[in-house]
């Protein structure tokens, strides 16, 4: 009998988090060493924003539908 | 590091919009690392033709209705629809709401009854089973041209946004958006296919969100941006500078009122009652998904929790078109004047909304999440199509010449029809230049064959009285009636645009819409008289076919919140609402 694929959430999860982690790190390297030509409204910060949400969300997704955690 | 080339004078058009950094590469490296890495990693699970070509068809109603929407979000939706609000204002957002939500909802409660009890791998296929191999013949074929031309629209448009925004060669990005999807597809089939488009699903709205939230901070506000589209319009568009584009239906009391030269019969009969209902219930790239639900109630649901979600793109597509009317200090332009003999050589065009405002907002690495969101679109867009074409040109094209095959056969047919597809997509990729925008490129193909293939299915649903012969004969009535009002416009538009679109201001948007109510009342028409006039099959043999013959299965005492009836009623409230806003 085949055997039963990963869930797409896990993989989806899995994906934001490394998104999120890439984006949250640029953006506070920014922060430090900010770019010749910031794009409007640099001074809030979105990136950093953006990358939290990434990074939490994938997390959910990720251990929630963990493989063997009997969700599809 | 972003650079912002100066607005004007404006740039030429293989320069590069946005320079991308080490954080923006390695987003878009993660992405295409998975996305190849699930078409590796499913093929194990697509040998057979149920899990090639219908996902085993064991999806989640959540699953299915994010591939149902993701499937249709593709380059048309991301670029053509942010151009089209630059060209005609919120009005675009009518494809939203009522050309699409009453249809996915007519489709999960009408519909998808008939087309899941008869265990249907296709539309076409489900029209072998109520009308025969002549109906089936015409609409596959039908389906296969246009689902290449569709499929090279999304490849042309990934091309011009990756040479406008990264300065890519064309050729170049079609070879690698060609390469990518089909070997996901390819390898692991609707199942990876599937997959991908729940996971594009994701990244699009995290890429788009960005723009809506901060173009509202910089007008302050959706006063602030109506105050300031008012003001720009006469810079923008000096044709109509007195006109509104900010409100959706009253503007609408006469076709000279908006800048769609639209009437509201155009919209609630054309695009409401013909155009999205033959889209959405029976084109099979966004069909196809719902019939990868795992049961009935799921196959209902999932068209719901798509129109539900459906209902809020224009957030991250309309929104930042109409921002871009406001904030751009640039002049876009159509598609034919932009190039070498154009009168605005150089500019950017419609379609180039969206590449700006994310430019204008997104800083490293959330650019690269923009840029992938854009991508993934075109991706999903590409691979909705492909996998419809291998389905239809396997099951329906290419079975009936060798009907007893083995399953294996089927499926090496299937992945070897999709590279063909591909191929024959990069082709027609070409053929979108010749058009003023994307999308009135894509509706006059809608208006060849969806909406009188609309009213067959229909038809042959609901009417038990419907014959073999009425079905076939209405629907090449429909497709040529349709072909041939293109054709006069095309050859006499002066004069034939009055008649067809029923106002001489008449867009092309507007010209497609109509066409469509037409084809679809011909092919209606045809279908019936000709059903009258000849022989109808008994019932015994409409099982599962025909709505009065088949008994569905009732949602009975289940739950109120589980009933699909409950959500499709909450959605279009909902729906109701949002228009009366915008009105």
């Amino acid at each position: 009998m085949k055997e039963h694929h990963l869930s797409i959430w896990f993989i989806i999860g899995v994906q934001l988090v490394i998104m999120g982690v890439i984006i949250l790190a640029a953006s506070i390297y920014g922060l430090f060493f900010p770019p010749e030509n910031p794009v409007l409204f640099e001074n809030l910060h979105p990136g950093i924003y953006e990358g939290i949400a990434l990074l939490l969300l994938g997390l959910v997704y990720a251990i929630k539908f963990r493989p063997g955690s009997g969700k599809e | 590091m972003i650079s912002l080339l100066p607005s004007f004078p404006a740039p030429p058009v293989f320069a590069s919009l946005v320079n991308l950094g080490t954080a923006d590469f390695l987003v878009i490296g993660v992405y295409f690392i998975f996305v190849l890495g699930i078409g590796f990693y499913l093929k194990h699970f697509a040998d057979t033709g149920e899990e090639f070509f219908l996902a085993g068809r064991e999806m989640t109603a959540w699953i299915a209705g994010l591939a149902f929407i993701s499937a249709n979000l593709g380059a048309l939706e991301l670029l053509g629809w942010a151009g089209n609000t630059y060209e005609y204002g919120i009005m675009a957002a009518h494809w939203y709401w009522i050309g699409a939500i009453p249809a996915m909802l007519f489709l999960g409660l009408v519909m998808m009854p008939f087309y899941y009890i008869s265990k249907t791998h296709s539309v076409p296929g489900y029209l072998l089973l109520r009308y025969g191999p002549a109906s089936r013949s015409l609409a596959a074929i039908t389906f296969g041209v246009m689902t290449v031309l569709m499929s090279g629209i999304n490849m042309f448009a990934m091309a011009k946004v990756m040479q406008v925004v990264l300065g890519w060669d064309i050729g170049f990005s079609i070879c690698i958006s060609a390469l990518t999807v089909g070997l996901y597809v390819a390898l692991g089939g609707l199942l990876s296919a599937i997959f991908n488009e729940v996971l594009q699903f994701m990244l699009i709205w995290f890429g788009a969100i960005l723009i809506p939230v901060l173009g509202l901070v910089e007008t302050g506000g959706w006063s602030g941006m109506v105050a300031r589209i008012k003001e720009n319009i006469p810079r923008i568009h000096p044709e109509n500078p007195n006109l509104d584009y900010t409100h959706m239906w009253r503007v609408m009391a006469h076709s000279s009122d908006n800048a769609m030269g639209m009437h509201w019969t155009g919209i609630v009969f054309g695009l409401g009652a013909v155009l999205a209902m033959g889209y959405w219930t029976t084109d099979f790239l966004v069909v196809q998904r719902v019939l990868t639900a795992k049961d009935l109630r799921a196959a209902k649901m999932a068209p719901i929790i798509g129109a539900a979600f459906k209902m809020f793109v224009p957030f991250i597509v309309i929104l930042p078109g109409l921002l871009g009317l406001a904030v751009l200090p640039e002049t876009l332009y159509p598609e034919n004047q932009i190039g070498a003999g154009g009168l605005h050589p150089g500019a950017h065009t419609y379609n180039d909304v969206l590449p700006l405002m994310l430019a204008r907002y997104c800083g490293p690495g959330v650019l690269g999440l923009g840029i992938t969101a854009l991508i993934a679109g075109f991706m999903s867009g590409m691979a909705g199509n492909v996998t419809a074409f291998s389905t239809v040109w396997t099951y329906d094209i290419y079975r009936p010449f060798k009907p007893n095959a083995s399953d294996a056969h089927y499926v090496a047919m299937g992945r070897w029809s999709t590279v063909i597809g591909i191929v024959i997509s990069i082709a027609a990729a070409y053929l979108v230049q010749q058009f003023a925008s994307i999308m009135d490129y894509v509706q006059s193909l809608f208006s060849f064959f969806i909406a009188p293939l609309f009213g067959t299915v229909l038809l042959g649903m609901l009417w038990k009285r419907t014959t073999s012969a009425g079905g076939f004969w209405g629907l090449l009535a429909g497709i040529v009636s349709s072909i041939a009002m293109f054709t006069w416009v095309k050859f006499d538009h002066d004069v034939a645009i009055q008649y067809v679109a029923l106002s001489k201001d008449a867009s092309a948007q507007a010209e497609n819409m109509y066409s469509a109510l037409w084809s679809g009342i011909i092919c209606v028409a045809v279908t019936v008289i000709v059903s009258l006039l000849t022989r109808p099959r008994p019932d015994s043999e409409l099982v599962g076919l025909v709505r009065s013959c088949t008994d569905i299965p009732p949602e009975g005492d289940s739950p109120l919140i589980q009933r699909p009836g409950f959500w499709a009623a909450i959605v279009i409230t909902v729906c109701f609402i949002l228009n009366l806003i915008f009105w």
